[in-house]
C-alpha cells in the first residue's frame, strides 16, 4: 500500500520572516506584471507562438537554458549528486554540452531556413502528415506529463520547507502560469525564464560559496566525501571502466552512447520545449549564438546544482534515504538535499531569495512545458487533424485556450506522479520512451536525403514502440535489465541510457530499411530540409570572434579541460 | 517596449535592498538560532552586491534608451 505523501513528511524545515514573505510576494506580482505588460503584443500567431521571431541571440539563449532549469535540474540533481557522486555531472557536461554545439552548428539552419513552427512541424515537411502525428502526439502527452512533475517538485518543496499544504501550492503556481503565458504566449514565458535565469543564480550560488568556505576548500571537501561515501564520489571517468566501480551502476557505454551520443543529443536539439526558444531568434547568428551561449552557462550550472549536493555529503548531520524510504520513515529524502543547504546556510532575506529560486525554476519549467504544448497542440494537432480553415486570430484564441487546459492536465499529472517513487528515474524514462527515436527520424531527415516519408514513419513509430516495451519488460521482470543493460550489475539509470540506445538503433534501421524500399522524393521537393540541398545564407562578414564556429570552439575547449580536471 | 534586462534589472535591485536590510537589522539584533557561518553576515554583502548590479541594469536599460 502507497502512504499518502502529505502524512509521511517531517516538520517543516525554517519559518519564513516577514522580509521573506515581501520576497516572495515581490516574485510573484513582477511575473505576473510582465505577463499584463506583454498581453498587447501577442495578437498574431507569430507573436503569440513565436515571440515574433525578434529574440536576441542572449534572451534566445538564456531562455532555452532556463527553460531546462526546472524541478529536475534544481532539486532532482542536486538529490543524484548526494546519491551518485560528482558523476551527476555526466548529464551537464557530456549529456549537453556537445549536443547544445551540434545544434547550434548542424540542425538549426535546417530549423531555422524551413521557418517551421515547431519539430513535429519539421517532420511534416520532410516525412509528411503521418510522421508529425506520432511525434505531436507523443510530445503533448510528455509535456504534460513534465509540467506535473514541476508541479509536484514544487509543491513538495514548499511543504518540506515552509509547511505549506500540496495542494495549495499546486494551484497557486499553475494559476500564475497559466495567466501569465495566456496573457503574453511565448514571449511572456521568454522574458520570466530569463528573468528567473538571473533569480537562481542569485538566490542559489550563495550555497556552493558558503558550503566551500564551511568544508575549507574542494581538496578537503574531496576527502570528507571520501571518507563518508567513497572515492569513488568525486570521480567522473574514472570509476566507468565497469558497472560496478561506480555508485551510479554503469558503464562509460552507457554514458558516451546511451546518455550522450542518444539521449542528450535527442533532448536537445530535438525537444520542442528548448528548441521552441531557438526558433524564436531574430536571424540565423542568433539563432545558432544561442545554443552555444547556453552551452556556456550550462557548464556553471552544476556549481548550483551538483555542489550542493556534494556539499550535503560532507556538512549535513543527518544520512538523506531514498524517496521509497523517506515516504515511509518520514526522513528526508535526495531530492531534500537543496532544500537542506538552503536552510542551513541563509537567514532572513536571503532564505525568501532561495526559496523564490527554487519557485522561479519549478514555474519557468512549467511555463515551458505548457507553452510548447500550446504550440504543438494548435499548430500540429489542432489545425492538421481538426479544423485547418480557422483564421490567424481564431488560432491565437486556441492558443489561449490550450494553455489553460494544458495546465489544467498538468495539475492532475501532478497528483499522479506522487505514486512514482523517484522523480529522476520516472522522468529518465519518459525521455528514453520519446525522444530517442525522435533524434533518429530528425537526424536522418536533416543529413540524408534518401530517408522516405514510409521510412521516417515507421522508424519513429517502431523506435517508441520497442523503447516502451523494453521498459515495460524490464517492470514486469527486473531480471531482464540483464539484457537491456548488458550486465546484471547495471541500476536504474544504466537501463534508461541502453533503452534509449537500443530504441534510436531500432528506429535508424527501421527508417533505412524501409526508405531503401520505397520511393524517394526528389531533390527539389527537400531543398531546405536537408543538408547539401539548402544553401545556408551567410551570417555576414563579420570578426572571427563575432562567429558561431569561434564561440563553439571556445566552449569545446572549456568542456574538455573539465573532463579532464574531475577525471 | 521595456527590455527584459530593465525588469532584471528591478528584481535585482529590489530584492537586493531588501536582503541587505535584512542583514543589516540581524547585525544588530542577533537572532537566538543562528544559521551557520553566521558570522560571515552574507546577507548583507550579498545583498549589496545584488543591489549594486540590479541598479547598473537599471540604469542602463531603463525605458527610452536603446532596447537590447
Amino acid at each position: 500500500m502507497t502512504i499518502p505523501y502529505a502524512f509521511a513528511v517531517p516538520a517543516r524545515l525554517v519559518h519564513l520572516s516577514g522580509v521573506d514573505v515581501v520576497i516572495i510576494a515581490f516574485y510573484f506580482a513582477l511575473v505576473l506584471a510582465i505577463g499584463f505588460y506583454l498581453r498587447g503584443r501577442a495578437n498574431t500567431g507569430e507573436d503569440f507562438f513565436m515571440a515574433g521571431r525578434e529574440m536576441t541571440a542572449w534572451v534566445a539563449g538564456l531562455s532555452f537554458l532556463s527553460a531546462n532549469l526546472g524541478a529536475l535540474e534544481l532539486m532532482g540533481w542536486a538529490g543524484s549528486a548526494y546519491q551518485y557522486g560528482i558523476m551527476a555531472t555526466h548529464w551537464y557536461w557530456i549529456g549537453a554540452i556537445p549536443a547544445m554545439l551540434f545544434l547550434a552548428l548542424v540542425m538549426m539552419p535546417f530549423y531555422y531556413i524551413s521557418k517551421t513552427h515547431s519539430v513535429p512541424g519539421y517532420l511534416k515537411l520532410r516525412f509528411g502528415e503521418p510522421a508529425r502525428a506520432v511525434s505531436a502526439v507523443s510530445f503533448a502527452f510528455m509535456t504534460v506529463l513534465m509540467s506535473g512533475v514541476n508541479m509536484f517538485a514544487m509543491a513538495k518543496v514548499m511543504q518540506i520547507v515552509l509547511g505549506w499544504d500540496i495542494n495549495f501550492s499546486i494551484w497557486v503556481s499553475s494559476l500564475t502560469v497559466a495567466v501569465y503565458v495566456t496573457l503574453g504566449g511565448l514571449r511572456s514565458a521568454i522574458f520570466n525564464e530569463v528573468l528567473q535565469f538571473f533569480l537562481i543564480w542569485a538566490g542559489a550560488l550563495l550555497i556552493p560559496i558558503l558550503g566551500l568556505y564551511e568544508a575549507h576548500g574542494w581538496a578537503n571537501l574531496k576527502l570528507q566525501i571520501a571518507a563518508r561515501a567513497s572515492e569513488q564520489y568525486v570521480h567522473m571517468w574514472s570509476g566507468l571502466g565497469s558497472f560496478t566501480n561506480n555508485p551510479m551502476g554503469i558503464n562509460w557505454a552507457g554514458i558516451v552512447f546511451g546518455l550522450a551520443a542518444v539521449i542528450s543529443m535527442g533532448y536537445w536539439t530535438t525537444d520542442f520545449l528548448v528548441v521552441q526558444r531557438i526558433l524564436a531568434a531574430k536571424d540565423i547568428r542568433s539563432a545558432e549564438m544561442a545554443p552555444i551561449i547556453g552551452a556556456g552557462f550550462k557548464m556553471f550550472v552544476p556549481l548550483i546544482v551538483i555542489l550542493p549536493g556534494l556539499l550535503g555529503l560532507a556538512v549535513l548531520p543527518m544520512k538523506l534515504v531514498p524517496e521509497s524510504v523517506a515516504a515511509v520513515t518520514g526522513a528526508h529524502s535526495y531530492n531534500d538535499v537543496l532544500p537542506l543547504m538552503l536552510a542551513r546556510y541563509c537567514g532572513p532575506g536571503l532564505l525568501g531569495l532561495g526559496i523564490t529560486a527554487l519557485i522561479a525554476g519549478f514555474m519557468s519549467g512549467m511555463a515551458g512545458n505548457v507553452s510548447a504544448f500550446t504550440t504543438v497542440w494548435t499548430y500540429d494537432i489542432y489545425r492538421p487533424l481538426i479544423n485547418s480553415k480557422g483564421t490567424d486570430h481564431h488560432y491565437v484564441n486556441m492558443g489561449r485556450w490550450t494553455t489553460v487546459i494544458g495546465v489544467l492536465i498538468s495539475v492532475g499529472t501532478a497528483y499522479l506522479v506522487m505514486q512514482f517513487a523517484s522523480i529522476m528515474d520516472y522522468v529518465q524514462a519518459l525521455f528514453s520512451f520519446f525522444i530517442a527515436p525522435l533524434f533518429g527520424t530528425v537526424i536522418l531527415g536533416m543529413l540524408w536525403k534518401r530517408a522516405t516519408g514510409a521510412g521516417g514513419f515507421l522508424g519513429l513509430l517502431c523506435g517508441t514502440l520497442s523503447s516502451i516495451s523494453m521498459w515495460a519488460w524490464v517492470k514486469a521482470d527486473p531480471s531482464a535489465l540483464r539484457y537491456v543493460a548488458l550486465s546484471p550489475n547495471a541500476k536504474a539509470l544504466a537501463q534508461d541510457m541502453f533503452q534509449a540506445l537500443w530504441s534510436f538503433l531500432v528506429c535508424v534501421i527501421v527508417t533505412v530499411v524501409v526508405s531503401l524500399a520505397t520511393k524517394p522524393k526528389t531533390d527539389a521537393e527537400l531543398t531546405g530540409l536537408v543538408y547539401g540541398l539548402t544553401p545556408v545564407p551567410s551570417i555576414g562578414n563579420i570578426p572571427v570572434y563575432q562567429k558561431p564556429i569561434f564561440w563553439a570552439g571556445v566552449v569545446g575547449v572549456v568542456f574538455f579541460v573539465l573532463n579532464i580536471i574531475f577525471w | 517596449m521595456v527590455s527584459i534586462w530593465f525588469f532584471i534589472g528591478i528584481s535585482l535591485l529590489v530584492n537586493g535592498v531588501l536582503i541587505c536590510c535584512a542583514g543589516i537589522y540581524e547585525y544588530w539584533h542577533p537572532p537566538a538560532q543562528q544559521i551557520v557561518l553566521y558570522n560571515l553576515h552574507a546577507g548583507i554583502w550579498w545583498g549589496a552586491l545584488m543591489a549594486l548590479v540590479g541598479a547598473v541594469y537599471c540604469y542602463y536599460f531603463k525605458p527610452g534608451r536603446k532596447n537590447v
